[in-house]
Formats: structure tokens, sequence, C-alpha cells
């Protein structure tokens, strides 16, 4: 990477320290400081409750043998090395993971291609645009519930729909693949208008010129997407992404109703779609483990720094790329 | 479990009436008169699908001016046993009486001291109105603290489809097809011959393997996963393997609908008719009802459980020590767990009384219920409850038995043998057993 492809925001952030300097020689009043203080400190009060507090005290419970209702007891680590051995755990992890990509990346390549064409002379352009946000004004459970039927082993439309071209019906729950698929379908079908929307307003932004001067260059629709729409876009897959990843390691309602009925927490008869948080929650409230779930807590932290880092650099280099 | 008895939307709507109106009237007239309110009570009682009170709570009032209840109720029972123990455990309970289902007591025992020991309020001299094993189920191994008094036990009975039945060429009475399977084994037959008789793929005799191994399993022993000592005897104890092995045998039969319990498939299945029969605790006939919708009166019908008797479900009500009103709370749990309230609640719900002086009484051996063709319905159930066994679950049942539960799915649905199948049972057992 030269310094001459550097993106504008590098230059912005070397701009900070500057700008720290004249504030430290206006240091005023004592008065003056505690009254910053003051008008700072709604913040750091809200986190320390809401973000601090519970992030050590999970820690603190992580390290007992804590049983919800009885007794405590100290273990150390001990849970932390029991989790490593966990095939659950592990399980649930890449149920997660699959899941999570199996969705996010149809559902980001989809929007993009939604938003291109959202972006052309249409008749009711406004309505298109209204149109494509709607599911994710749908209630999640709603989603849950409907979907769920729609992939009912005997009476779902899915399967009907399968019997006309010779499909035998399918138990969508029972293998992980099926399962995988038709949760990632519920979160698409709630989470691709959305990106597409973010993706439109980009694109907006995007200068005519760059593309009349491609036209008169004599640049095809197809590499003008490439070479223009995609590369001036490029913050703003950042942060669909990054939206995106967090939304795919907390999922939760949409496997859980997916699994209606007795043990739904467990995510199938083999565990096949349980994600993490799903596993969580089993060993809080059905195993009656706190501190063993807490380590689950922690460890899905420590996932999601893995996954923020490798996003990172992934998308730094689609950045090099360009 | 008893769950998912639905909620009753008049019920919720009373409830949020009465907030609004209680609200209305605190914003109303504060302080203009009797500014102390006279000693006026709000009993908060928290239940999960109907229990029936409604009556009772309008008695109680009568007789306690002053006192008014206000009961809450959750339609999904794994919600509010979710609920029910963040907030024990937080100290913050959601009820001056919370109801607490049978698969959970063990859970509260662990806890004593978070409910009000009802034996420091008399209990024990009053022990004969409940079976045996339904006061000992609420009460600590030492026999010193009681921590809720019984109201309903799922007494078991068999419920089926006339109609299929008549479909198939089998008898459609209830007394002569309580006499085709005195045993398990020819229940099983019984559904061979009705799956040739019915001759479609569509229909099966059993929903599925699961809730027919939880009823042979209840019926077998006295005890299941856990031995006294609290110790995992999955393995050693040949009543869990048998019971496994009979209902898988029923599924390698061909004749279940492999639909998992309280899934919308399931629930879907009573109305369009996927399965013959199924497993019947006294409350489960208000699910049928429910699911069945109105077209469904008259197809249903009650008979005998192979195997006589068992029990599945039946709760509690309990006091929590984080009540303001703990003695005006306990007065009202003696009287809906009394003759007179257990009583009450059959003739609203249908639940079974686990008051053993009842069952000779003309109320419940002359009770019908009109949707099962006018099934003799107490009885029946009055019948499965009396033959019962007390059967001891460890504080771990809940999910040792989902274990073995998901275990015996994957097998029904051909993904798993079902030598692999038990091994991952035990497996998956030991590791819930903590």
């Amino acid at each position: 990477m030269t310094t001459a492809t550097a993106p504008p925001g590098r230059a912005g952030r070397t701009a900070g320290p500057a700008r720290r300097g004249p504030r430290a020689g206006a240091r005023g009043t004592r008065g003056e400081q505690v009254a910053g203080y003051a008008f700072i400190s709604p913040f750091f009060l809200v986190f320390a409750v809401f973000g601090l507090f519970p992030l050590l005290f999970t820690f603190w419970v992580s390290l007992h043998d804590w049983d919800l209702l009885g007794t405590r007891s100290w273990v150390g680590l001990g849970n932390y090395s029991a989790l490593l051995e966990d095939e659950d755990f592990w399980n649930a992890l890449v149920n997660t993971l699959g899941i999570f990509v199996l969705s996010t990346v149809p559902q980001l390549l989809v929007a993009l291609a939604l938003a291109q064409l959202l972006n052309q002379r249409l008749r009711a352009r406004t309505l298109w645009r209204m149109g494509v946000l709607l599911p994710n004004i749908t209630s999640i459970a709603a989603v849950g519930i409907i979907f769920t039927l729609l992939f009912a082993r005997d009476f779902g439309l899915v399967n009907w729909l399968l019997g006309h071209v010779g499909v035998d019906p399918i138990t969508w729950q029972e293998h992980r693949w099926s399962s995988w698929l038709a949760i990632s379908t519920m979160v698409d079908w709630r989470w691709t208008g959305y990106n597409a929307l973010i993706f439109l307003a980009a694109l907006q932004a995007v200068p005519r010129e760059l593309y009349e001067a491609a036209q008169i260059d004599g640049a095809s629709a197809v590499s003008q997407f490439r070479h223009i729409t995609v590369p001036m876009l490029r913050p703003t897959i950042v942060f669909a992404t990054l939206v995106a990843t967090i939304g795919g390691i907390q999922l939760f309602t949409e496997p859980l109703l997916f699994n209606s009925g007795a043990n739904a927490i467990t995510g199938g008869t083999t565990r096949q779609f349980q994600t993490l948080t799903m596993y969580l929650y089993e060993q809080a409230f059905t195993g009656q483990e706190f501190g063993y779930a807490s380590t689950v807590a922690w460890m899905m932290f420590l996932v999601i720094l893995v996954v923020a880092v490798a996003n990172a650099l992934l998308l730094r280099r689609l950045r090099g790329v360009g | 479990m008893t769950s998912d008895r639905p909620r009753r939307p008049a019920r919720t709507a009373a409830v949020l009436g009465l907030i609004l109106t209680s609200a209305a009237a605190f914003a109303g007239c504060g302080g203009a008169e009797g500014a102390d309110g006279g000693g006026d009570t709000t009993l908060r009682v928290a239940i999960f699908g109907d229990f029936g009170y409604e009556k009772l709570y309008d008695q109680f009032e009568a007789e306690h001016p002053g006192v008014t209840i206000v009961e809450t109720s959750e339609g999904d029972l794994g919600k509010y046993n979710t609920a029910l123990t963040q907030k024990i455990a937080a100290g913050s309970a959601p009820g001056d009486v919370v109801a607490i289902e049978e698969g959970q007591v063990v859970n509260f025992l662990a806890s004593a001291d978070k409910f009000v020991n009802f034996q420091d309020h008399g209990s024990n001299d009053r022990k004969d109105q409940w079976l045996p094993w339904k006061y000992e189920q609420a009460t600590t191994a030492d026999g010193s603290d009681t921590i809720g008094l019984g109201t309903d036990v799922g007494g078991m009975a068999m419920c089926y489809r006339r109609d299929l039945f008549e479909k198939a060429g089998l008898p459609t009475d209830r007394t002569e097809v309580g006499a085709l399977w005195p045993t398990w084994e020819e229940f099983t037959k019984v559904g061979e011959q009705f799956q040739d008789g019915i001759g479609s793929d569509d229909v099966h005799f059993i929903d599925s393997a699961t809730n027919t191994y939880n009823s042979i399993l209840m019926q077998s022993a006295d005890e299941t996963y856990f031995d006294p000592d609290g110790e995992l005897v999955i393995d050693s104890n040949p009543a869990v393997k048998e019971a496994w092995d009979t209902a898988l045998g029923m599924s390698e039969a061909g004749i279940s609908a492999r639909l998992k319990s309280f899934s919308t498939e399931w629930t879907a299945g009573f109305k369009s008719g996927s399965f013959a029969t199924v497993a019947c605790p006294a409350w489960m006939t208000n699910n049928i009802k429910e699911n069945a919708g109105p077209e469904g009166e008259g197809l249903w019908d009650i008979t005998t459980v192979p195997g006589g008797g068992g029990n599945w479900g039946g709760s509690f009500l309990a006091v929590p020590t984080s009540s303001d009103h703990q003695d005006l709370a306990v007065e009202l749990v003696d009287f809906l767990t009394s003759a007179e309230g257990q009583l009450g609640a059959f003739e609203a719900t249908g639940n079974l009384p686990s008051n053993p002086t009842l069952y000779d009484t003309p109320e419940l051996q002359q009770a019908t219920n009109p949707y099962f063709n006018d099934a003799p319905t107490g009885q029946l159930f009055v019948a499965g409850a009396r033959n019962l066994q007390p059967v001891y679950l460890g504080a771990k049942n809940q999910p040792v038995r989902d274990a073995v539960e998901n275990a015996m799915r994957s097998v029904e649905n051909g993904d798993t043998s079902p030598g692999d199948g038990w091994d991952a049972a035990v497996e998956d057992a030991e590791k819930a057993a903590g």
C-alpha cells in the first residue's frame, strides 16, 4: 500500500493530535474543569452501570460453579478449560459462523444489486424504495413464526412448491444444511432491503461525472460497476458488513422460533442449528449453570473480537486491491 | 410438562382493565377521602395457562373485604419457568402467590429459604388433603420444609380419534377401545392394525415416540434418571432402557407421525388428524379442545391408558418470602388448594384435583366432558391417578429428560441408529447432569 492510495480517512486521523493542542492551552479555571467532567459524566456513569459492571461481574461469575438458585463455589479458570473441551460449544460456534456466512454473503450481494436497480429511473420510485424496507419493520417474532410455518413438513408452502417439481417433503429442522438454509432465508428476508437502502444512499452520493467520463471512454456497464461503484461504496460496505456481523453473532430469535415446541433451546435433535446465544441461554436457564453460562458469554466476547479483527483485515485488503 | 395452555384473551383484557382503572383511581382521587385507603390490599397471583380460579377469587374477595386479587398469566410454560427462576433468584417474586410446575419444584427445593414454609402454617396437620407423593414432591428431603401446596395432578388417560378409528376398522366405543390395549405391546399391535386399516401415509397412530416414552417411563419405575441420592442411574436403571425400546419399537413399526410435542405441526395435527391417539393427562383435554377447535367436537374421545395409570404434569402454589402480604397469601393458597378450591378449578378447566378425598364425590364420579362425546372424565382420570406410583425425579431431571428426548427424536427421524441414539442419550444425560 502506498501513501498515494491512502484514503482520505487516514489524513483525517492524523489531524487528531493537532486538535488537542489549543484545548490544552485553554485549560481554564478549576470550576470550569469540574463542570467539564460533570458534563461528560452521564456517559461514563451509564457506561459503568450498564457496560462495565455487567462485563466485570460476568467475569467474576464465570470463575465460579454458580447454581442459579443454589450454591456457588470458586473454581478459578475451571469453567474455561471445561469449555474448550466442550463439543457442544464448538458445535454452536460452527453453527453461528456457518449461518452468518450463509446469510450475510448473499444478503449483501443481493442488496447491492437491488440498490443498483432502485437507482435507475423507475416509475413510482419512492414506493419501491419504501417497499424493500417493509420486511425490516416486521416484528422479528412474526417473521420467525410465519417462516416456520412456510417451512413446515406437512403443510408448509415451501414443501408444497417443491412437490410440484417432484421433490419429496423435506423436514427442514432435521438436517444441518436445510435448517441453516431456512434460518438464513429468514435473516435475509428481513435485512436485504435495509442494506439495499443503505447502499442506495451511498450510490446517490457517487458523482455522476465519473460515470459520464467512463462512458465517454467506452467503459461497459459491468466495468463501470466494478471500477466506479464498488470502490466508491467501500466505506458503506464496511459499515454494512460490521452491522451484519454484530447481528449474525447474536442470532437467537430466528433459530429459537424455527424449532417450535418442546426443547426449542437445543436447536434441533442433534443441536444442528443451536447458535452461541442459544447455548448460553440453555446453560443458564435449563441447566441453571450460571457460572458456565457466563464463561460462554466471555468466550463469545473473544470470538466477536476475533471476527471483528478478521473482518477489518479482510476489508483493508479489499481496499488495497481497488 | 403442561406446556402451552393457551392464554385467555378475556383474562388479559380483564387484568389490563383492572390495572387501568386502578391507575385512574390513583390519579383521580389521590388524597381526597380516606388517604390511607382503609387497609386495601392487592394480592398478586402469577400463574401459567389457565388454572380456572376466577370464581374462587370472587369468593375470597367477598370473604375478605378490602382485598383485591390480580392474576397474571403466561401462556408459555418455558417462558414462565425462566422468568420465575430469574425473579426468585433475584429476590423479587412476580407475585404474592406463584404457581410452580411439577418439573420445576425440585429445583426450587434447593432454595427452600426463598419460600414460606407451609409447615409453619399447620400444613402437616392437613397432609391427608393431598396424595402423599404430591405433598412430598414439594417438601425437602429431611421433611422439615414444605414450599408449595398441590393444586392438580396429571392423571393419565388416552385420547383417541373416533372417526379415524372407524375408518381403520377398529372399534370406537371407549370401553372396547380400552380393552384392546391393556399393555403397551398390545397398544403397538393395535397401532399396526390401525396403520394397515387406514391405508394412508398422512395419518399415523401416535403423535410421537417421546410422548409415549414418557408415559411408559413414569409408569414403570419408582425412579427414572436419578436415584434418591441424586446419582445419575440412566444407564443402570432397566426401566429407562425398556421404555426407550418400547417407544422406539412403535416408531420402527411405522405408526408414529414423528411430530414434536407443542410444535406448530403437532398443534395443527389435532385439527387435521395427523395422528389418532395422544397420551392424555387431565389438563391435555383443554389443550385438545383449543387445538382442534369447535369443529373437532365429538371427534375425540377418552379411554384408559395402557399399563394402567400414570402422571404427567400438575402444579403447586407457593408464597415467596419476598411477598409483603405473606399471611394473607398463605390464606389464599390454603383456600385455592382446599377441597373446595380444587373442585372449583376442576369444574372450570377439568384439571384433576390432587386431593384424594374428592375422588369418590359425585361431582367427580359423575363429571363428563361434552366435547369428548360425554366421556366420564372424572372416573377416567381418577382411575389414572389412583393407580399411580410416586416417581422420584432429581433436580436435574428436566435437562436430562430434554437430552434423552432429543436423542430419541433423532433416532425417530432416521438421523441416528437406535444403538448410537442410546449411547448419545446416555452421554448427553451425563453432561446435562453436570
